[in-house]
């Protein structure tokens, strides 16, 4: 059974918000989903980038206010 | 009113002894009662690793007996929690016993697990703990010359620790004289060479100035010991005669164990630092899953602010502060020269040129450490 967990990763420049999403990839299991919450910029083009090269699924990227939402899947 | 502490690192100590002071009169009239249970009778200065791998610092200079740092009033054991009722206000320890609680604080650290990244332990030196940093400085001593690689695992404990050994294994080799015969590469797990924003900023131009290779977006997988090769979950690899690993970390067993939070990490409240669902119980240090740095800096910015909020609890009935996101840390940048990163939540580094007066005050503070653990820094 494949689980959803949210990740607050606002307002912190250490260890930063793709830190923490590979810090929780490693504890998710195959089919998991994960939500970052970022307040830093860079996140909206970082997440997808290491996304793409290690193989994970990028299921939706939207900006609500001042907050990213970066959902993504674990698929290995 | 009884006040628990777990654990006996730098927050658990600095919260200890601050709270004592605060609360010295309430605990001479036995109105409050302060206990530590801890692992050990031994109290390690960690970032004095670093420097015992390069033949710096020797192992016993970083030891002080536990007992030795605390407040007398502290009742201080060495019988580590092996159960917790939070339910119930109670914990249990290896010996047995029981103890119950009104406040507890849980600052019962993080562990390197080089085990779950195979080939790791048999093909990396490490300086995360006294054996490996013994051990790393021999093997530097016997290299020759060839290719050395720097992995970094996620997560990790004190997130300067890839920069700074990058730093000084330039040093050490330049020292040596064989610096020409050793190509250094550095590889970390996200985009940049560093996940704070000014930090690679400004380590970047100064790898290229020292040559020192690097590749992003790199998260060790698994190290072929036999054929000397690291891979990484990207599917790259990288070939090495040296390679020199930062180990990831997980919380304590007892944390998983008792279900207490995923990995060892407790949810936890970023500014009144109260672990979610038990406003009397808190949480320190490198135990939180707070998005913060794992570092003793850390640890002690957070002591500081529970032990005021734990003693005004108890004098006027409310909490007075809020912790701030503070860390503050040195950045070794070789063997004769520092810098500092200092932020919070809402405020990124300033990182200023590294210089030999930051370097002495860090020398300094490796010594200063005794008093600052004692809460009088």
């Amino acid at each position: 059974m494949s689980e959803s967990k949210t990740i607050d990763a606002r307002d912190t420049f250490c260890p930063g918000p793709l830190m923490e999403l590979i810090t929780y990839m490693k504890q998710a299991n195959v089919g998991d989903t994960l939500e970052l919450l970022s307040t830093d910029n860079g996140t909206a083009s970082d997440v997808p980038e290491w996304i793409k090269k290690v193989g994970h699924e990028m299921v939706s990227s939207e900006k609500v206010g001042e907050v990213w939402h970066l959902t993504v899947r674990k698929t290995k | 009113m009884r006040i628990l502490v777990v654990g006996g690192g730098c927050g658990g100590t600095i919260l200890a002894n601050n709270l004592a002071r605060r609360l010295a009169s309430e605990i001479r009239s036995r109105k409050v009662r302060i206990t530590m249970l801890s692992a050990s009778d031994k109290h390690m200065y960690q970032p004095g690793l670093l420097y015992v791998a390069f033949g710096q610092m020797m192992p016993d200079e970083l030891y002080r007996d536990q007992v030795s740092l605390l407040e007398p009033c502290i009742d201080f054991h060495v019988d580590p929690v092996e159960e917790f009722y939070l339910d119930q206000n109670k914990v249990k320890t290896k010996s047995g016993k029981t103890h119950e609680y009104d406040t507890l604080i849980i600052a019962t650290g993080s562990r390197i697990v080089p085990e779950e990244v195979p080939g790791l332990i048999e093909g990396s030196e490490t300086f995360y703990s006294e054996t490996s940093a013994v051990k790393m400085f021999k093997r530097l001593r016997e290299f020759e010359g060839g290719k050395v690689a720097i992995v970094v695992g996620v997560p990790h404990k004190c997130p300067i620790a890839p920069v700074e050994i990058t730093f000084a294994l330039h040093d050490y080799f330049k020292a040596r004289g064989i610096r020409d015969k050793v190509h250094i590469k550095y590889h970390y797990p996200i985009g940049r060479i560093h996940t704070i924003e000014n930090v690679a900023i400004w380590a970047k131009p100064e790898f290229d100035r020292i040559g020192v290779e690097y590749e992003t977006l790199f998260n060790v997988k698994e190290v072929d010991v036999e054929n000397q090769v690291v891979k990484s979950e990207e599917g790259t690899e990288t070939e090495y005669d040296l390679l020199i690993s930062i180990p990831p970390h997980r919380g304590m067993k007892v944390i998983e164990k008792d279900k207490l939070g995923d990995g060892g990490w407790i949810p936890t409240d970023r500014y009144q630092l109260t672990m979610e669902g038990h406003d009397n119980v808190y949480v320190l240090g490198d135990t939180t899953n707070l998005p913060v740095s794992k570092t003793g800096s850390a640890a002690h910015f957070e002591a500081e602010v529970v032990a005021e909020n734990i003693a005004s609890i108890i004098k006027i009935g409310a909490p007075v502060r809020e912790y701030d996101g503070k860390v503050y840390c040195f950045i070794e940048a070789g063997h004769d020269r520092a810098t500092y990163a200092m932020f919070n939540y809402q405020n990124p580094p300033n990182l200023k040129s590294p210089n030999k007066s930051m370097h002495w005050f860090k020398m300094s503070y490796n010594k200063m450490y005794w008093t600052s653990v004692r809460g009088l820094l």
